[in-house]
């Protein structure tokens, strides 16, 4: 990058944020994404939505490329710069601007945790309901353009659900306002809408409003173990066609089971072909029938022993089990490769006997644990990348993957994004006519191909 | 081959280590320092991806590498919420000590270490000397945690307000201790620290006074120093080499159950990186490290788990006693898990413990890092001195002298009346 620019980028941010020593440069080279690392020629911390869109402008008139980042814990390689390219970290814009209790809803900057939020709202008895595997550190502005999901999908839905309205810069340096603070908004495009999942290539948010709900007053947690996985799975489809919705549906095979209670001896039964971890949540009347109905289904469907938390601790120990399952699985090799491959949640039962089918084929370690309830799983993947010829069957694998979910018609990515990692995939599922549509979308809104280029449609 | 690539195989040492790094990022919840910059060369995570730049020559000299790994506090918050378990603290120890051998140590370390730190009766004449002009140099706060600032400025100083050197280190006062008799059987040797030993050595006295109080046979091996970890935080491996052969050596010649400390930090050096960093090949001494590591014991442990000494009561309906809040220091909370006996001690005080908010958060002392940054470590030990204060505490507790001298430094400079203790201190004082 010339001198001249760097200086103007000093000029706005101010020496303090804008980092360009080699050292620091590499530490924003790479994401949690199992991917090469690239190294951006400058990073920039902007402290105000002004120094933002100054950025923005300065970036388009010199054609230099933005990748937005959080806290980087993207999982497919969407916060990975180019290399002639600046990093803009949203750090400093971690505001929460307004949290309104009387019409539900909170406004924040774009670099806010998500877990902050969460905490700010259960303050005051509301609820927000979307918690990635990442919250603690992950930033709403990060779960919106990765359209982030979590362990609620199944009943509460993922971060699209709850956007009301998102303003940010568009590539040209303009301020763009969309949505509204009202439940009903039929003004125009749903441009807010189309920002989610947008990976940093349509604008750089400034600022969200988010919708909030009452939080449940009442809820109750079961585990339910099994002696096969097809009959665990079997129970998932069979509670979805009972017309339950649980807030969580999540299972673990026992190769995480076992990881898990190695790692965190929370006393699951280890012998265990699969788990079932389950929560209903409302009114204490509705927690009460269903909680009653899902034990007896579990049953009937031949679970062979099934606890119900008995109090807060147990609840507590059931879900802190299932959040150290990525945890555990981590510990076992130094390479995890974390797929998200999901499928219509019926399918669940012809998925994990799939996951299972292709471990064996490629001789590959797999987990697999996850949101069993929407169809989104996590088949995880151990491995040592150094390992040259185990990496090639890891590859393979993947795609094989990818090819059982779209048979069943599933998606490539449940919540994790295209980011770089997918894109050679996308074809196989939207088909050609649909990536020209978004590449003439992106080329519209972003002549010069600065906004986060090679994510989602590739260059 | 350049040095570079030289420096790129002794990297690669760590290889094995640094692999288990899945970059998930999680660390940036916990660091102390992260939450004020932001930065990721300050989290674990950009630290382990700089070595791993080293590793793969990315950079034409190991300057900007040596300057970022070295700021950290040390706390191992990152390390205790690791999910794939990364060994932070040990692979950032060999890192300094790598980059120090390939650097070498700045002069003025060069002195502390190798000239006075590794020598424990030069250190000790050394110090001695010290004492008796920092007068000259440093005025009292008159302020409650017994605190100094400089008398005029000074560039080492700043503002601090720091606990001075003592007028009698402990070790000066060894020859007036009474033997304890022997009633309980049990033999413990006491390890002073430092810290303990110059500048807060009523905490020793504190220690002798509950250690002869509980009927055991105490002994405290003459000519001992430093456990080693400011040499070993700065890569001077050769220092801490000599310094834990010192001991071993001092320690070989008594017959102990229990090695005791107050000092957190010397607690977790002695029972966790003695053992795993030590790099001599006799196997007689290797094994003794570990059993040492065995027998050593926070002095708030021993006193619980050991001598059992009264049960933990909360006294929340009774006003009358004194309110303490604990402060966890990383070295004991996060390094060894140790976190409900101290809390016993002071309850068993007769105390009232209310808990502050984070109280297992980094002080931001970091022993050398309060050096280095006195400005972030000044803003990481604000948010603890709000949190205490909040508690409306006559007295807050803590069972590591550095974290002492960092909050003494953040309470003093409020004018703030709240005493900074160890446990062990309340619990002498209850004592008749």
């Amino acid at each position: 990058m010339k001198p001249a620019l760097l200086k103007e980028l000093q000029y706005i941010t101010g020496k303090e944020y804008l980092f360009t020593d080699i050292e620091d440069r590499m530490t924003y080279s790479y994401d949690a994404a199992v991917l090469d690392p690239k190294i951006p020629c400058a990073v920039v911390m902007p402290g105000t939505d002004e120094e933002l869109g100054k950025i923005v402008l300065l970036c388009n008139e010199n054609n230099i490329p933005i990748t937005v980042r959080g806290s980087g814990t993207n999982l497919s390689g969407g916060t990975i710069p180019e290399e002639k390219g600046i990093v803009l970290l949203t750090r400093r814009l971690n505001n929460i601007i307004e949290i309104n209790e009387q019409d539900m809803y909170a406004v924040v900057q774009p670099g806010v945790v998500t877990a902050a939020l969460a905490k700010a709202v259960e303050k005051i008895g509301l609820f927000y309901p979307p918690d990635p595997g990442s919250q603690a550190v992950s930033t709403l502005g990060g779960n919106v353009a990765e359209n982030a999901g979590g362990l609620r999908g199944l009943k509460y839905g993922v971060t699209k659900d709850y956007i009301m309205g998102i303003n940010f810069f568009d590539a040209t340096g303009e301020y763009i306002k969309s949505g509204s603070k009202t439940v009903k908004c039929a003004t125009g495009y749903n441009i807010a809408g189309l920002m989610a999942g947008s990976e940093g290539t349509l604008g750089i948010i400034s600022e969200i409003t988010l919708k909030l709900i009452p939080c449940p007053t009442c809820r109750t947690s079961m585990v339910a173990a099994y002696n096969s996985i097809e009959k665990a799975s079997e129970t998932v489809a069979a509670i979805i066609a009972g017309r339950i919705v649980p807030a969580t549906l999540e299972i673990l095979d026992n190769f995480t089971i076992r990881a898990v209670e190695d790692y965190s001896r929370a006393g699951l039964p280890v012998d265990a072909a699969a788990l079932l971890l389950i929560e209903v949540d409302g009114h204490p009347a509705v927690v009460e029938e269903e909680g009653a109905r899902v034990v007896t289904l579990c049953e009937t469907m031949g679970a062979s022993n099934i606890k119900v938390a008995a109090n807060d601790q147990e609840r507590d120990r059931i879900w802190s089990a299932r959040r150290s399952a990525l945890s555990a699985l981590a510990k076992l090799k130094p390479t995890l490769v974390l797929e998200d491959a999901t499928v219509p949640r019926s399918r669940i039962p012809d998925m994990v006997k799939a996951l299972q089918q292709i471990a064996k084929d490629f001789q590959i370690s797999i987990g697999t644990f996850g949101h069993a309830g929407d169809g989104n799983l996590h088949p995880t993947i151990l491995t040592d990348k150094r390992d040259k010829k185990e990496w090639h069957r890891v590859e393979l694998a993947i795609e094989q993957i990818f090819d059982k979910a779209l048979e069943m018609g599933g998606t490539l990515s449940g919540e994790h994004g295209i980011g770089i990692a997918k894109v050679p995939f996308l074809k196989k599922e939207t088909g050609f006519s649909s990536i020209e549509f978004s590449k003439r979308l992106r080329r519209a809104l972003d002549p010069n191909g600065i906004l986060n280029p090679g994510k989602i449609t590739g260059v | 081959m350049t040095n570079m690539d030289e420096l790129a195989i002794f990297v690669k040492e760590l290889e094995e280590q640094l692999v288990i790094c899945i970059r998930c990022g999680l660390c940036q919840s916990v660091c102390p320092l992260f939450e004020q910059t932001g930065k990721e060369a300050d989290v674990a995570r950009g630290k382990l991806a700089l070595l791993n730049g080293l590793m793969t020559r990315l950079f034409s000299d190991p300057d900007g590498v040596n300057k970022r790994l070295n700021k950290c506090l040390l706390c191992g918050s990152c390390a205790a919420n690791c999910p794939s378990g990364v060994n932070v603290l040990e692979i950032f120890f060999k890192a300094r000590t790598i980059l120090t051998g390939y650097k070498g140590l700045s002069p003025v370390k060069k002195i502390i270490f190798k000239q006075a730190l590794s020598n424990p009766k030069t250190f000790n004449t050394l110090m001695a000397w010290a004492g008796k002009f920092q007068k000259l140099l440093v005025k009292s706060n008159k302020t409650i945690q017994g605190t100094s600032c400089a008398r005029f400025v000074s560039p080492l100083l700043f503002s601090r307000h720091f606990i001075p050197l003592a007028n009698k280190p402990f070790h000066k006062s060894l020859t007036a201790l009474k033997p304890g008799s022997t009633v309980s059987g049990i033999r413990v040797a006491l390890f002073t620290g430092c810290l303990i030993d110059k500048i807060l050595p009523n905490i020793a006295h504190a220690s002798v006074k509950v250690l002869q109080h509980c009927n055991v046979n105490l002994i405290i091996p003459e000519t001992q120093g430093c456990c080693g970890i400011p040499a070993l935080a700065s890569g001077d491996r050769k220092t801490f080499n000599t310094l834990l052969a010192h001991h071993a050596k001092l320690l070989q010649k008594q017959k102990f159950d229990y090695l005791v400390t107050a000092c957190a930090t010397c607690t977790s050096t002695i029972k966790k990186l003695w053992p795993s960093l030590y790099q001599g090949n006799e196997n007689s001494l290797k094994k003794y490290l570990d059993n040492l590591s065995k027998k050593t014991m926070d002095i708030n442990q021993f006193l619980v788990d050991v001598m059992h000494i009264g049960p933990y009561k909360t006294h929340e309906d009774d006003n009358s006693s004194e309110t303490v809040t604990y402060h966890d220091p990383c070295h004991l909370k996060k390094s060894l898990g140790i976190c409900v006996q101290p809390r016993q001690v002071i309850t068993a005080s007769g105390k009232y413990l209310k808990e502050m908010e984070d109280a297992d958060k980094c002080c931001g002392m970091g022993g050398s890092f309060n050096l280095s940054h006195y400005d972030i470590s000044t803003k990481i030990g604000k948010l603890k001195q709000k949190s205490i204060v909040e508690t409306n505490c006559s007295t807050v507790a803590s069972g590591c002298p550095a974290c002492i001298m960092q909050i003494s430094d953040m309470l003093s400079k409020t004018g703030s009346s709240i005493q900074v203790k160890h446990p062990i201190e309340l619990y002498a004082d209850s004592l008749l």
